[in-house]
C-alpha cells in the first residue's frame, strides 16, 4: 500500500512526467523497487523520465548502471529472483537487442522453466517510435518481438493518465512487462493524472472515439494522427469507431471482436514494419472470430518492410493522416 | 596471507596427483572431507549410470561430468547455509550437494519440467543452458542481497572456459566489480568448449588473470583437488561476505578451477574426433577420486571396508533415483500452460482446449504415434 497522503488532486502532466509520477509513486510505496539503467541518476535519464528521483531515493535505488544493456537486464533477472521488483530502463529501444537473450531465454521463461519456484516480476521501460529526427537506432517500433515471447506482457500507453496507471500495473505485476513509452508524444500534450495512486488494467483496450461505420485500431504514438485522420473523416460523414489497444500482449481480443461486430470493417494503424506486426494478428483475431461480420477486407496502414530510415525520409516511412485518412475511407467505401 | 592473494597462475595445490599433501589444508573436519568423498564417488557413479540411460534411449542428451568431481563438490561444500548456487548444466553434482535430489536432475534430462522445480528450501537457479547468461543472474542475486542488506549471504556461479569469451561474462564481473557484490564467479575450466580447446578461447595466459581487470582478484586453483578447490573457495565466500569493507571484505573473486573433462561434452559428440587419447592420459592420472582416497586412506579415514561400504550405498542410492525418475508418468498437457505467467490467459486457455478435444476424440495415440 501506498504510503503517501490521498490527496484527491490532479496535476497536468506531460507523457514523460507521467511516468517520473508512476516510478515515483511505486517506489514511495514499496522499497522494493528499484531504477537501474544508463544516466538514470543524476541525470535524470536522457529524456528525464526518472528526473529527482536519485536525490529523492538515493544510490542502492535509482542506480546508475555501466554502459551494458544485457548487463542491466540480466542483473536484474537475478534481482527479481531474489526479491526486489527492478525497473530497468533501456535509453532507447533500438539498444534492446544486446539484451535480448537475456529477455527471451531468461526474463520471459523464469517462472515457467522453475515451474513458479522463481519468478521475475521486472518492468523493462524503453521509448521506442519515430518521428523526432533522431540518429540511426533510435525510432524503431519492435514491439511484436516482444509479443511473440510468452512469458512476457507488452504494454504501450498512448495518454499521461494511462502512462501512470499501466505503469503502475506493470511494476505491481507479478509477471515482467516490457514497457514501451512513444517517445514522440513525450511532450507532445499534457493530460489530467491524479496524484494519488491508480491503475489502469493490462490487456485492457479502450475506445477513444465511438462510431458505427469502421474499427480503427491502433496504440501508442500512432493515436494521434489517427484521431486526426478519424476527427477529419466524422466531418465527412464517415463515423468511424477508434480503439487504443493500450496492451499489444496479451491484446484485448473481447474489445477486437465487439468493436468489429458493430462496424463490419477494420482499419489496423501501427507504425512498425508491415509483415509480421501485431497487425496481422489483429487482423487474424478477426477473421477467427467475427468473418461472418466482416465487410470490407482489413486494411493495414503500417511502416513499411525495410529498415528504419535517417531522418529525411522517415515522413515517408511512418503513418501520417493522409495515409490513414485514405486507408478509411477505401475501407468504408469498399 | 590470503590463499587469493596470489599471482593469477600461480596453481593453488593442496593434493599433488598421488594424495600426497603439498599445500597447507583447509580448515575442515575429517567428518567433511570423508563426505566429500562419498559425494565425488556418487557423482561419479551417477554419471556412468545416465551415460548408459541416454545410450539405451531411457533418457535423452545428457552433459557428463567425469573428472569434474573436485570442482563440484569442493566448492559446493564450501557454501555456507545463506549461499545460492548458479549452475550451468554440468553441475548435477554440486546441485546435488545443495538439495537437489538425483531423481530431479535425471527427470531433467529426460525431458520434465518438473526437473527444473528446485525444492522451496533449496537456493539452487534452474540450470542454464544458453553459455555465461547465468552469471548476470548471479551478480544481480548478489547485487540484491548487499542492497538488502543480507550481508551474510554470497552467490557462487559456475561456467566454464568456453564462457569466459562472452559478453555477459564480461558484464556479469565488470558490474560485480562497479558495485561490490559478494560473487564468487567459479570458472570451470575443463579444457575444452565442445571441440574448441582452451587457447583458442582467449589469448589470456590464464582465465584467473581477467579478474584483474574487473578490480578484483583472480585465483587459479588445481580443480582435480577437491581440498585445495574447497580452501580457495571458502576463502572467496568469507571474503564476499566479510565485514570490512571497503578494503579487505564484501568483494567478488574469479576462480579458475583447472580440470578435464574424462568424457564428452555431451552424449552427442565423439571428443576422440577432436582430441587426443594420451591427453585425456595425461588428465586421467590426475583423477580427484583416487587422490582423496589415498588421502583418506593415509589419514585413517578410509579403508577397504568403509570404502566398499560407500560404493554399495552409492550404487542403490543412484539405483534408487533412476527408478523414481523412470517411474514419473508424463506430464499432462495443462503443464504446457500452467507456469507460463501466474495467471493463465484466456489464449492459454483456449490453446489448452484444443489439445483437450484432440485427446477426447482421438486419446493421447494421435500425439505419440
Amino acid at each position: 500500500m501506498s504510503t503517501q497522503e490521498t490527496t484527491g488532486q490532479t496535476q497536468s502532466l506531460t507523457l514523460v512526467q507521467a511516468v517520473r509520477d508512476g516510478l515515483y509513486t511505486e517506489m514511495s510505496a514499496d522499497e522494493d523497487v528499484i531504477v537501474m539503467g544508463e544516466d538514470v541518476g543524476k541525470n535524470g535519464g536522457v529524456f528525464r523520465a526518472t528526473e529527482g528521483l536519485w536525490e529523492q531515493f538515493g544510490d542502492d535505488r535509482v542506480i546508475d548502471t555501466p554502459l551494458a544493456e544485457s548487463g542491466i537486464v540480466g542483473t536484474a533477472v537475478g534481482m527479481a529472483a531474489y526479491g526486489l521488483k527492478p525497473v530497468p530502463e533501456i535509453q532507447f529501444s533500438g539498444f534492446m537487442y544486446p539484451a535480448f537473450d537475456q529477455i527471451v531465454s531468461h526474463v520471459a521463461r523464469l517462472r515457467n522453466r522453475s515451474r513458479g519456484r522463481f519468478t521475475c516480476p521486472m518492468v523493462i521501460r524503453a521509448p521506442y517510435g519515430g518521428g523526432i529526427r533522431a540518429p540511426e537506432h533510435h525510432s524503431e517500433s519492435k514491439e511484436a518481438f516482444y509479443a511473440h515471447e510468452a512469458g512476457l506482457k507488452v504494454v504501450m500507453p498512448s495518454t499521461p493518465y494511462d502512462t501512470k496507471g499501466l505503469l503502475i500495473s506493470a511494476i505491481r505485476d507479478p509477471d515482467p512487462v516490457i514497457f514501451l513509452e512513444p517517445k514522440l508524444i513525450y511532450r507532445a500534450f499534457r493530460g489530467d493524472v491524479p496524484e494519488d495512486e491508480y491503475t489502469v488494467p493490462i490487456g485492457e483496450a479502450t475506445t477513444r472515439r465511438e462510431g458505427s461505420d469502421v474499427s480503427v485500431f491502433t496504440y501508442g504514438a500512432m493515436t494521434r494522427p489517427t484521431m486526426e485522420a478519424v476527427e477529419e473523416l466524422a466531418e465527412e460523414g464517415i463515423d468511424a469507431e477508434m480503439i487504443d489497444l493500450r496492451t499489444v500482449s496479451p491484446l484485448d481480443r473481447e474489445a477486437i471482436v465487439e468493436s468489429f461486430k458493430k462496424t463490419g470493417r477494420a482499419v489496423v494503424v501501427n507504425e512498425a514494419p508491415k509483415t509480421g506486426s501485431l497487425a496481422g494478428e489483429i487482423t487474424a483475431i478477426i477473421q477467427e472470430e467475427a468473418l461472418l461480420y466482416q465487410e470490407a477486407p482489413v486494411n493495414r496502414v503500417s511502416g513499411f518492410d525495410v529498415p528504419y530510415p535517417l531522418y529525411a525520409l522517415e515522413d515517408y516511412y511512418l503513418p501520417n493522416a493522409a495515409r490513414i485518412t485514405k486507408a478509411i475511407t477505401e475501407t468504408v467505401e469498399f | 596471507m590470503s590463499v587469493l592473494e596470489r599471482d593469477p597462475g600461480d596453481l593453488v595445490q593442496v593434493l599433488d596427483e598421488d594424495g600426497a599433501v603439498v599445500g597447507e589444508l583447509p580448515d575442515i573436519g575429517d567428518e567433511t572431507i570423508v563426505q566429500m568423498y562419498r559425494d565425488m564417488v556418487l557423482a561419479r557413479h551417477f554419471d556412468k549410470r545416465a551415460v548408459s540411460l541416454q545410450r539405451q534411449g531411457r533418457m535423452g542428451t545428457y552433459p557428463p561430468l567425469s573428472g569434474q568431481e573436485a570442482a563440484q563438490i569442493g566448492s559446493a561444500h564450501a557454501l555456507g547455509d545463506d549461499d545460492w548456487l548458479f549452475p550451468s548444466y554440468r553441475e548435477h553434482g554440486a546441485s546435488f550437494v545443495r538439495g537437489i535430489p538425483l531423481d530431479q536432475t535425471l527427470l531433467y534430462w529426460m525431458g520434465h519440467e518438473a526437473g527444473n522445480k528446485v525444492p522451496d528450501d533449496v537456493n539452487v537457479f534452474p540450470v542454464a543452458v544458453p553459455i555465461a547468461t547465468q552469471t548476470l543472474h548471479a551478480t544481480g542475486a548478489a547485487w540484491a542481497a548487499s542492497l538488502k542488506g543480507d550481508t551474510d549471504t554470497a552467490m557462487l556461479c559456475y561456467f566454464g572456459d568456453g564462457a569466459t569469451s562472452e559478453g555477459d561474462f564480461h558484464e556479469a564481473l565488470n558490474f560485480a566489480g562497479v558495485f561490490d557484490t559478494p560473487s564468487v564467479f567459479f570458472c570451470n575450466n575443463n579444457q575444452w568448449a565442445i571441440s574448441v580447446p582452451r587457447e583458442h578461447q582467449t589469448a589470456s595466459e590464464t582465465i584467473a588473470q581477467k579478474a584483474t581487470a574487473y578490480g578484483f582478484e583472480g585465483v587459479q586453483v588445481d580443480g582435480m583437488d577437491p581440498l585445495a578447490v574447497y580452501k580457495v573457495t571458502r576463502e572467496a565466500l568469507e571474503k564476499a561476505t566479510a565485514a570490512a569493507p571497503p578494503d579487505s571484505g564484501r568483494r567478488p573473486t574469479l576462480i579458475e578451477a583447472v580440470q578435464y573433462r574424462f568424457g564428452a561434452h555431451t552424449t552427442a559428440d565423439d571428443p576422440s574426433v577432436y582430441r587426443d587419447a594420451e591427453e585425456v592420459e595425461r588428465w586421467q592420472a590426475k583423477d580427484p577420486i583416487p587422490r582423496l582416497e589415498s588421502f583418506c586412506r593415509d589419514r585413517g579415514l578410509l579403508d577397504d571396508e568403509s570404502i566398499e561400504a560407500i560404493d554399495t550405498d552409492v550404487t542403490d542410492r543412484v539405483a534408487e533415483a533412476i527408478e523414481s525418475a523412470e517411474s514419473v508418468a508424463r506430464p499432462l498437457p495443462e503443464a504446457l500452460f500452467e507456469s507460463v505467467y501466474e495467471t493463465m490467459p484466456d489464449r492459454h486457455h483456449d490453446q489448452l482446449a484444443e489439445i483437450e478435444a484432440l485427446r477426447a476424440e482421438h486419446g493421447d495415440e494421435v500425439f505419440f504415434e
